[in-house]
């Protein structure tokens, strides 16, 4: 229920954008359209009717998954967004493996040996990517990899194959190889900040008693870091890479412009430069679902990982 | 016989010799535990007592081979059977916890492992010190959750911590402990989280147990009247050093050092008069202020001059041996000019 809130929220300001900001049908018509002219595009439009009528029309078309045309190809958006949504969903997909998998082996070691000077050096380069912008990431890995050494290309998909609506990138060489700089450049940041995230919560959880205890009873290194500790680290990193793979769609759009990725984000910047309303609405409508989701997906994760919240519906039998 | 119970002439089941535990700091070494030696026979319950930083976590830390750094073992050894442990790699020391030694820490709630069952964790424990199959494991698991008193044991062996109260917790880290047939448990204040009226019970269950699996008990306790009851011979620690150690009788009746006559009169539930009992005044000294001599000698009303320029090992008094000047032939020396003032 709070997600439909949540949505609703979210509807409500891409209505807002869409009906307050800039005049559509200036953005339609050209300068010597005649005035009755526009006033008939606007009662066509639905314009005119008041707001809370066109709110609840746009929430309707909303729901059904119809935005309109867009202003400056006329297409439905609806269908410019599916054919970019693959590209970022990719992209985003990558970026968000690459920062799990070598941020999070990457935070339990410096977690585990924090005194070690590898850690200590990871550390110091971990603070080096928090804080350099993703652009600037972006320019420098293509200046490197692909104009000094030439071994990945710098801008678009590479090749795709076409399943249904789904274009992809994973199933030729080329597309895959597109997809490494921008996947590292967008996933960089969210790497060093799993990173930072796993290793503090690894130093808390190795502190506890049930892990000295752990040690009591003489289990294995493995069972304890791995087992116990790292397990104990699972609900804070779960949401913060919820959080972070919401954010990493909605960030996309740096990395695609870098990148020139046809991704839903390069198509945002395009219609902010052409006021293109419903195409900024209905990509402000969709990353608002996507994070929704995400956050469904990260409460049931919870309850996977975490008896207490289990428990809730259990019961204390016995206790006494 | 020291303890009351027959002891074979072999080895006692743990020797701890001259042990000094160390905190390198910034402002040097902090010496935590200073000579502290003991035994323990197999089967035996050795009480410690003595104020809150008296040493005697650190002293039962190092036994099972867990100070936490920069703490470490500086000199002495500690020997389990006769096999000298102290000085044992990582991993062999990991074999012997557990299998040999177990521990029970001081919070039953923070002990156990939030996320994973308690069956679990004991099938983990078994299976790590025993060639046991999963089957065995677990009914290993579920004859032990029996045995320390958990209702419904086959049923409780799926659930999750949180679903057990205080002392249930506390039971099952009992059963955590005695679950690979160690034959030694170090038992740090076991009970002192618990509410009061549960405490009696679980160092009853723990002591049940460990006469009917034989097992030894190094038992970490403030409350003397818990020492009367279980435990075989006592420790009493102060600063660092082992003031008084005695069997539990003689030391309870008889105190020979007077830091362990001010402790009784902490206790009402001896029998004693407690006009009898001088109450210690002021505290444990913190370990950058030990003074020379005697650690005890600002808080002591018989100290002498002796006392306050040479440090009394443990020495023969009575049935007991104790750290004071009191019980040697040549006594505390001279009286010291004015009060408890100037030290
Ligand atoms: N990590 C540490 N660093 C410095 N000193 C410590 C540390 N841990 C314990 N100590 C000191 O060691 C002494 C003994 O502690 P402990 O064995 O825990 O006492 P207790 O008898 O209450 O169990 C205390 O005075 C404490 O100040
Ligand atoms: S040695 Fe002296 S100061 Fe220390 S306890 Fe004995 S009498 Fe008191
Ligand atoms: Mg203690």
């Amino acid at each position: 229920m709070q997600s439909v809130a949540v949505l609703l929220t979210v509807g409500l300001v891409s209505f807002f954008l869409f009906r307050y900001v800039g005049d559509p049908v200036n953005a339609m018509v050209g300068q010597d359209t005649p005035a009755v002219e526009r006033e008939a595009l606007r009662v066509k439009l639905g314009l005119n009717d008041p707001a809370p009528i066109q709110f609840v029309r746009f929430i309707a078309n909303a729901a059904h998954g119809q935005f309109g045309l867009s202003y400056r190809t006329s297409e439905p958006v609806s269908r410019m967004i599916w054919e970019r949504l693959p590209a970022t969903l990719e992209l985003s997909f990558c970026a968000a493996m690459f920062a799990l998998l070598v941020g999070v082996p990457m935070g339990v070691y410096t977690g585990l040996y924090p005194r070690h000077w590898s850690s200590r050096t990871l550390q110091a380069i971990s603070l080096i990517g928090v804080s350099l912008p993703t652009f600037l990431i972006g320019i420098l890995l293509i200046l490197f990899f692909s104009v000094i050494l030439r071994w990945l290309p710098s801008f678009g998909r590479g090749e795709t194959v076409t399943i249904g609506w789904w274009t992809t990138n994973f199933l030729r060489w080329k597309g895959l190889e597109a997809l490494i700089l921008p996947s590292i450049t967008l996933g960089l940041f969210q790497l060093t900040l799993l990173m930072r995230l796993v290793r503090s919560e690894m130093l808390e959880v190795m502190r506890t008693d049930y892990i000295k205890f752990a040690r009591a009873r003489g289990l294995t290194n493995r069972a304890i870091n791995f087992g116990h500790a790292l397990k104990n680290t699972l609900v804070p990193v779960i949401t913060v890479t919820g959080l972070q793979l919401g954010s990493l769609i909605a960030f996309a759009l740096v990395t695609e412009t870098v990148f020139a990725w046809p991704g839903v984000g390069q198509l945002f910047i395009q219609s902010v430069q052409f006021s293109d309303i419903p195409v900024m609405a209905a990509y402000l409508m969709l990353i608002g679902l996507f994070f929704v989701i995400i956050n469904l997906i990260v409460d049931l994760l919870y309850f996977v990982v975490d008896p207490r919240l289990r428990g809730q519906m259990g019961v204390r039998a016995g206790a006494h | 016989m020291a303890t009351g119970r027959s002891v074979s002439n072999n080895a006692p089941l743990l020797e701890v010799r001259h042990l000094r535990v160390e905190f390198p700091t910034r402002r040097g070494t902090l010496l935590a535990v200073d000579d502290v030696s003991f035994e323990i026979a197999a089967g035996e319950v050795l009480g410690v007592v003595g104020e809150s930083g008296a040493g005697k976590s650190l002293t039962g830390n190092a036994i099972i081979g867990l100070l936490e750094p920069p703490g470490r073992v500086a000199g002495g050894e500690i020997r389990l059977e006769g096999r000298r442990i102290d000085t044992l790699p990582y991993e062999e020391m990991r074999k012997v916890r557990g299998a040999m030694m177990g521990a029970i820490f001081q919070d039953p709630l923070t002990c156990l492992n939030p996320l994973y069952s308690i069956g679990r964790q004991l099938v983990e424990t078994i299976q790590t010190h025993l060639p046991l199959p999963a089957g065995q494991a677990r009914k290993r698991a579920i004859d032990l959750l029996k045995e320390v008193g958990i209702p419904g044991a086959e049923q409780r062996f799926d659930h999750y911590p949180h679903q057990f109260s205080g002392g249930m917790r506390q039971r099952v880290v009992i059963a955590l402990a005695l679950c690979a047939g160690p034959k030694l448990i170090v038992a740090d204040e076991p009970t002192t989280a618990l509410d009061v009226s549960i405490q009696a019970q679980v160092i009853a269950l723990l002591k049940r147990l460990c006469r009917e699996h034989g097992t030894a008990v190094m038992l970490v306790t403030h409350d003397m009247g818990v020492i009367a009851e279980t435990a075989d011979r006592v420790a009493v620690m102060y600063a660092g050093r082992v003031a008084e150690i005695g069997p539990v009788r003689e030391v309870i009746k008889q105190a020979k050092h007077p830091y362990t006559k001010g402790l009784m009169g902490s206790i009402p539930s001896l029998g004693h008069r407690a006009d009898r009992l001088t109450q210690i005044d002021g505290a444990m000294p913190r370990l950058t202020e030990i003074p020379k001599g005697c650690a005890f000698n600002p808080r002591c009303g018989q100290r002498g001059l002796r006392c306050l320029v040479e440090r009394p090992n443990l020495m023969t008094a009575g049935g007991s041996l104790a750290a004071c000047w009191l019980h040697d032939r040549q006594g505390v020396g001279g009286a010291v000019a004015g009060e408890l003032a100037d030290a």
